[in-house]
């Protein structure tokens, strides 16, 4: 299990907790498992989201290996100039 | 791509200044710039734009254009089909309204025609009827209820209940408990800050060539930040299958983000596609003003709290952002960077995109953060001064370094601020003498910087020179930076490589040059195909010396053997392996295809001292100097270039730029006349300071440069100003009226 941390405005669909536990060694599993754990994620998810992994932000490397005491971070997906 | 762990090389290539491999072709006019592309038979396109801040389009009657002599085509929305993604709907219905004109300058008909005086003539002879409806400008006033609505059922499902339905987007961040950090707090300061919509005021306007054939197939040039990206959008708008659509970038005069989205292309595209013909459309200055995206104007409010000794004990930003009349998502940055400088227990940003009546925004060098850093730097300013403290002090106590858990959430790794600020405190500018009605200000600044999709090739000739071929537009010494970069791992002079950018058949796809991203992703991929060109010749070498490939290695551009086991051989350089290639397996090359992460935030400090003439409220820059941690500075000549040329538009936002409306909702200021940029007799010289904090996500360390000096001058000036003349200003930017009053209130 990953601890995952959730901003603000997206615990509405976590029932408030601001840190989640999903069973997940990769970004894509976790996606996965956070809509079916949590289908009010969903529609955000499908919008876009990054992951910071230990510090690294990743977009949409999908295979992104997590490893159980990972800092796991979901954050909005970013652009830049 | 981790740090290369013999980071104690010492770079021969990396680091040096070599001459710019794009400068003798710009100075001379030789360089292809968008609005340079011709083609035979061309027609020239033009844009008719609604006269209108908000209204509904009942008819267009283009009758009478279609029938004057020379005019081959004329397009509107339906013209097009109704994509099902609705953001590419958006950059659809943004590039030709459809249904409503949602701001003044919305396109709502397009004419290809012979000449452009007739092109022009048949604009005239286009019949809209409209339907003038209520407009919106100001952000505050959208978010009320009852305000004008832009665009119905557009409200995310994340917005809170009982707002206008303007407020298409909220976000929200932080962590820790605020009431208790306030409660800890010896002083606390709130204050409401707003930054107006500002241009990234680049000197080319937008200008393309499109030409679609009768069998499908289309070609695209046009000047952009990412041709894969407007291949992308085009070829989804148009119905075309990608690779029936070839896009080619030119020479770029600046984009700074704007550049990032299409706002002619599928227009081109569309009236070449039904007149048959290439069709060319060169913007206006005034119609770059009017139907492209500035950055969003905001407003937003701060509360920090501090000790006496100028700990922050907690700090809480709520952030509106309008970003035109489309739903964007740039305050979900400015809420993540508000307050990444500093190492905070208790910390809450909540923000909101509004939406209003005026064009799309677009992305302008580190996006959403410079407003946000701007008002929460401005009450750490007044908090110093009313606490007695050193700003610089104060921003060290509460810097954030390596551990941190930042206000946006992930932890940071290896960060340069606090060695930034370090160099600031050391620098003489700090403690130089003041005059009269003359203050000196500073801010820190931060930036996320992104990696991404990026493909590079890179060819040995049979000369033993080198050509690679990459998918990024440079807009800011990239091909200088990665023929150094190809350089060094290969051991062989810059001059000896090419870098060129290559159109959208030429390699997979590449992410836009946007993120501060290219020096970092196109490096790393670069060094990695140098690794594997370097891997295929070692094999080419071990084949002829008839030892192991891995008694074969690699410097200063020859294959030699590992060591005393490998045998006695001559080197063979570089030059010699090429030249029999032929003989040996073929044409060498190497590749890399990577979805670069990594990045490495970066931080900056910048330090102004301003004097304001107090008879007319001007603002004259004294001195100025920037301190950035760069990572490794692989062209610096170019690091110090991002960052003079990231102060000077920050300058230009905190001074001077803004769009002005007027309350019929037109556009005011729609050109450099009456839209005030910087120009070099506004400015000192810039000094800057280039910090070198390895990125541990680049073998060579990189970090990318190109935002993160844009966002401390808002902060940096406004500081300044509030001690030259003993009045802060809230509201940005600050031009000599609004200070020339300010001063007079004050008595």
């Amino acid at each position: 299990m990953v601890k995952v941390t959730i901003w603000g405005s997206l615990r509405s669909a976590t029932d408030g907790q601001a840190d989640v536990e999903i069973d997940a060694s990769n970004f894509r599993e976790l996606l996965d498992r956070l809509v079916i754990k949590y289908p009010g994620l969903k529609p955000q998810i499908q919008r876009g989201v990054s992951l910071a992994l230990d510090g690294k932000i990743y977009r949409e490397a999908w295979f992104a290996k997590i490893e159980p005491d990972s800092e796991v971070v979901l954050m909005p997906y970013m652009a830049g100039g | 791509m981790p740090l290369d762990s013999k980071m104690n090389r010492v770079f021969k290539v990396v680091g040096t200044r070599p001459p710019r491999p794009d400068g003798v072709d710009k100075v001379t006019g030789r360089a292809m710039y968008g609005a340079d592309a011709t083609a035979p038979g061309m027609l020239v396109g033009r844009i008719l734009r609604s006269p209108h801040a908000h209204a509904k389009i009942l008819s267009i009657d283009t009758s009478a254009a279609e029938a004057l002599k020379g005019v081959k085509a004329v397009v509107t929305s339906a013209d097009f089909g109704v994509p099902d993604n609705l953001s590419i709907r958006d950059v659809q219905d943004n590039c030709m309204a459809r249904g409503k004109a949602l701001y003044h300058g919305h396109a709502v008909a397009a004419v290809a025609a012979s000449s452009a005086a007739i092109a022009s003539q048949a604009l005239k002879l286009i019949k809209v009827t409209y339907e003038v409806l209520p407009h919106v400008t100001d952000v505050d006033e959208a978010m009320r209820i009852g305000a004008p609505v832009v665009q119905s059922g557009r409200v995310l499902e994340n917005v809170a209940a009982g707002l206008s339905e303007n407020v298409t987007s909220q976000c929200e961040f932080g962590h820790g408990d605020l009431e208790a950090g306030f409660a800890k707090a010896d002083k606390i300061i709130e204050r409401s800050f707003t930054t107006a919509a500002t241009h990234q005021g680049y000197i080319e306007p937008h200008a393309c060539l499109a030409s679609m054939s009768s069998d499908g197939r289309g070609d695209l040039w046009c000047c952009t930040q990412g041709q894969f990206f407007v291949r992308s959008l085009c070829a989804e708008i148009m119905g075309m299958d990608a690779s029936q659509l070839r896009v080619t970038a030119s020479e770029i005069g600046g984009g700074f983000g704007g550049k990032t989205t299409v706002f002619i292309e599928p227009v081109a595209l569309a009236l070449s596609r039904k007149s048959g013909r290439p069709v060319k459309i060169v913007m206006t200055r005034d119609e770059v003003f009017k139907a492209t995206g500035p950055t969003v104007s905001s407003s937003t409010d701060v509360k920090i709290g501090m000790t006496k000794d100028g700990r922050i004990t907690a700090a809480e930003a709520t952030l509106r952002y309008q970003g035109g009349a489309f739903p964007c998502e740039t305050v979900s940055m400015g809420a993540q960077s508000a307050f990444a400088c500093y190492d905070l227990d208790a910390v809450k940003t909540l923000g909101w995109n509004v939406l209003t009546n005026r064009p799309k925004e677009a992305a302008y060098r580190a996006p959403g953060a410079p407003m946000a850093i701007y008002a929460v730097e401005s009450v750490v300013d007044e908090l110093c001064q009313e606490l007695g403290l050193d700003p610089l002090d104060v921003r060290l106590k509460n810097a954030a370094s390596k551990g941190t858990k930042s206000s946006y959430g992930p932890t940071f790794d290896d960060i340069g601020l606090r060695a930034t600020l370090e160099a600031a405190k050391a620098h003489p500018h700090y403690t130089a003498p003041l005059g009269p009605n003359q203050g000196r200000g500073l801010s820190c600044g931060f930036w996320f910087n992104f990696g991404g999709n990026t493909c590079v090739s890179l060819n040995i000739n049979t000369d033993g020179t080198v050509g690679i071929t990459e998918g990024n537009p440079d807009i800011g010494g990239s091909r200088a930076a990665i023929s150094q970069m190809a350089a060094e791992e290969l051991g062989i002079p810059y001059e000896k490589i090419r870098t060129i950018i290559a159109d959208t058949n030429s390699l997979g796809y590449n992410d836009v040059t946007d993120g501060s991203r290219v020096t970092f992703a196109v490096g790393l991929a670069t060094i990695e195909a140098a690794r594997n060109a370097i891997k295929v010749m070692c094999g080419r070498v071990a084949k002829i010396w008839g030892i192991d490939e891995n008694a074969v290695i690699w410097e200063d551009g020859c294959a030699k053997p590992a060591g005393g086991n490998a045998g006695s051989f001559d080197p063979m350089s570089i030059e010699e392996i090429a030249a029999i290639s032929a003989n040996t397996g073929g044409p060498i090359a190497g590749h890399h295809e990577v979805n670069a992460d990594g990045a490495g935030v970066s931080f900056g400090v910048h330090i102004a001292d301003v004097e304001v003439d107090p008879e007319t409220g001007a603002t004259k820059i004294l001195r100025y100097t920037v301190f950035q941690d760069a990572g490794k500075a692989v062209h610096p000549d170019y690091v110090e270039g991002q960052m003079q040329g990231g102060a000077v538009q920050g300058i230009g936002w905190a001074l001077n730029e803004e769009y002005i409306y007027g309350k019929d909702g037109l556009l005011q200021n729609a050109g450099f006349l009456d839209y005030r940029v910087p120009v070099a007799s506004d400015l000192p010289d810039i000094d800057t300071v280039i910090l070198e904090i390895p990125n541990p996500g680049h073998p060579y360390g990189v970090r990318g440069v190109g935002e993160t000096p844009i966002v401390p001058p808002l902060a940096t000036l406004s500081n300044a100003v509030a001690r030259a003349i003993g009045v802060r200003i809230f509201n940005l930017p600050m031009s000599p009226p609004k200070l020339l009053k300010a001063i007079g209130q004050k008595g």
